[in-house]
């Protein structure tokens, strides 16, 4: 590990391994990550794209078949794949302009002049709130208030806001903007956090020299704060965008992906193919759509990132 | 602010309700969900509803604490947590050290790769990594969890790493270096010290999403004294199906760490949750 060694300087052959050495060092560092990665990242994607090639793998007795792109040209063609698809899209694109709007507006609200340092920082534990909580004891808390006797249907109902009882989480029609709503009241303090930082870090003299312009308060917003957060507002985007595609859990724990595959996302899919029907080629193909949507989308978030550091 | 003492005024009240609006969006549900929990099984959804009724007690708590089962499920995800913290600390350490450290030859790759790797969904791991954790005997053990979790800690660790050692001068190790300390040395001396910060907020980071993490546990361990909260409180709702005070109670005290955690350590947390994002 340590590199001091007396007789250094007089043999070549010893520099020589001293440079090696030193070339060699950073990867050593890296080690522990390099191997995790290769042994549960890299050689799994191998795994699950391979069993995509194959028929009868893993639980069928007979050998495995290579079958070329069957596997994807079944599953593409597939309805229930397409209405997965459709309902995974829906939810992550409503999910992420919802999360963009709460969270810029609460960052706005906490970001103003007129509160004092107190009430802002008790406003703020307050709108994170939702944040503290993981995803399966979220599906307990809205499948508690979203229940048929439960307090928003109560709620609604006094306010004559809805004519009966909503089955919210069990109706066809309801379900997927059910689950998707829970999605937006869990996932928007992600942006406020991040936009309450990015609200700092704009100088004041852009607002006066606005205002001296004779800007109003939305033309200052439209033409500062706005571009100003725009680095942020695309990374955080491209990010959520990318979670909200592995949601698994949320969806899984309110309605499990019914009534009647009404709130089937890719993920939900891929788990029943699995672990309910044991079509692992299946799976693991539609596995490897999920992952080749998700690379697509991360290759805008890695350029992203990018030009922010630059 | 420009404007009349009256325009001000009004700026302020419609404020005030935007940030009470804003409040009970974020916060009535999770107060409803804490109150529930101290309500009988019967008055969950009593009609009208209250948010204290006369069924109020806390038994609920009672019953979850005095499970032995249940207290496992707390006993697994605390030490699960915190052994995927420590590996995850450690690793991402040294590989921030090499990374804000040394030039190599691969080193934009292997940035990349480490930052797409967040990209990458659990969903598509899940079926290899059944077979996998299988065939390395470690099924249905808190290895299989932690190797597992870390996966998924690793990649904003060691970019916050990264990001942290940068801020540092490099004229600090330099210094040791030619007082004849190896990098190792520094690493250990010099720079984990005064990183204290960083590593902190790394380790809270961590804690966090491996207290949360569902899938992995439910496809990785079979037998309920290897179960974790998340999916304790999953395997309750199948079980006796509508125990609601209980799974209440459960989620409540589930959230407790993480909550007090977040409270202590606000200031972290956040550049946790944004070093992902954000960065600057």
């Amino acid at each position: 590990m340590t590199t001091a060694n007396p007789s250094e300087s007089i043999q070549s052959s010893n520099i020589g391994w001293e440079q090696r050495k030193r070339k060699l060092l950073p990867y050593g560092y890296l080690s522990p990550t390099l191997l995790l990665l290769a042994a549960l990242t890299v050689i799994p994607i191998g795994t699950v794209f391979l069993y995509s090639l194959v028929d009868n793998v893993i639980v069928n007795p007979n050998p495995p078949q290579f079958v070329g792109l069957e596997n994807y040209e079944e599953v593409l063609t597939n309805r229930k794949f397409r209405g997965a698809l459709s309902n995974t899209l829906y939810f992550s694109l409503v999910s992420v302009v919802a999360h963009f709007i709460i969270g810029l507006s609460f960052a706005l609200l906490l970001n103003s002049r007129l509160l004092s340092g107190n009430v802002k920082a008790i406003f703020r534990v307050i709108y994170i709130l939702p944040w503290v909580f993981t995803a399966s004891i979220i599906a307990i808390l809205w499948r508690l208030l979203l229940n048929p006797h439960g307090v928003v249907n109560f709620v609604l109902l006094e306010l004559g806001i809805i004519p009966e009882l909503n089955e919210w989480l069990s109706d066809r029609k309801l379900a997927l903007n059910a689950v998707t709503f829970i999605n937006i009241w869990a996932g928007y303090p992600f942006y406020l956090v991040s936009f309450l930082a990015g609200l700092q870090g704009i100088p004041d003299d852009l607002y006066e020299s606005g205002r001296v312009d004779g800007g109003n308060a939305w033309q200052l917003f439209r033409h500062i704060t706005l571009p100003q957060l725009r680095p942020i507002i695309i990374s955080l985007a491209l990010l959520d965008f990318i979670w909200t595609i592995h949601q698994f859990t949320l969806i899984w724990m309110t309605t499990g992906g019914g009534p009647l595959r009404s709130t089937e996302v890719l993920s939900t899919y891929t788990y029943k193919a699995a672990f309910s029907s044991h079509e692992y080629s299946i799976a693991s193909t539609i596995a490897m759509v999920i992952l080749a949507i998700c690379t697509f989308v991360a290759i805008f978030y890695v350029r992203s990132q990018r030009m922010t550091d630059e | 602010m420009i404007g009349t003492p009256r325009q001000i005024l009004i700026r302020k009240i419609l404020l005030w309700i935007a940030l009470i609006l804003g409040a009970c969006f974020a916060g009535l549900p999770v107060l409803w969900m804490v109150s529930s929990s101290f309500k009988s099984n019967l008055e969950i959804f009593a009609y009208p509803p209250a948010l204290v009724d006369y069924s109020f007690s806390f038994d609920a708590y009672l019953a979850v604490l005095g499970d032995p089962g249940q207290l496992r499920f707390f006993f697994n995800s605390y030490l699960v947590a915190i052994m995927v913290t420590i590996c995850t600390v450690v690793t991402s350490i040294l590989a921030g050290y090499s990374f804000s450290r040394y030039d190599f030859r691969f080193k934009k790759v292997l940035n990349l790769i480490i930052i797409g790797v967040q990209s990458v969904p659990p969903i598509t791991l899940m079926i290899p990594y059944f077979g996998l954790i299988v065939w390395l005997g470690i099924y249905n053990s808190y290895a299989a969890l932690v190797l597992t979790y870390m996966v998924f800690t690793l990649s904003y660790a060691i970019i916050m790493m990264t990001g942290y050692f940068n801020t540092l001068p490099r004229d600090l190790d330099e210094a040791v270096m030619i007082d004849g300390g190896g990098s190792f040395v520094t690493l250990w001396r010099i720079l984990v010290p005064i990183s204290l910060p960083g590593i902190v907020a790394v380790g809270v980071y961590t804690f966090m999403l491996a207290w949360n993490e569902f899938l992995f546990a439910l496809t990785l361990t079979r037998t309920n004294d290897m179960r974790t909260v998340p999916i304790g409180i999953h395997l309750l709702m199948g079980q006796h199906s509508f125990e609601w005070n209980q799974m209440l109670a459960l989620s409540v005290l589930g959230s407790l760490p993480v909550l007090v955690l977040f409270l202590l350590f606000q200031r972290y947390f956040i550049a946790g949750m944004s070093a992902g994002s954000v960065k600057g």
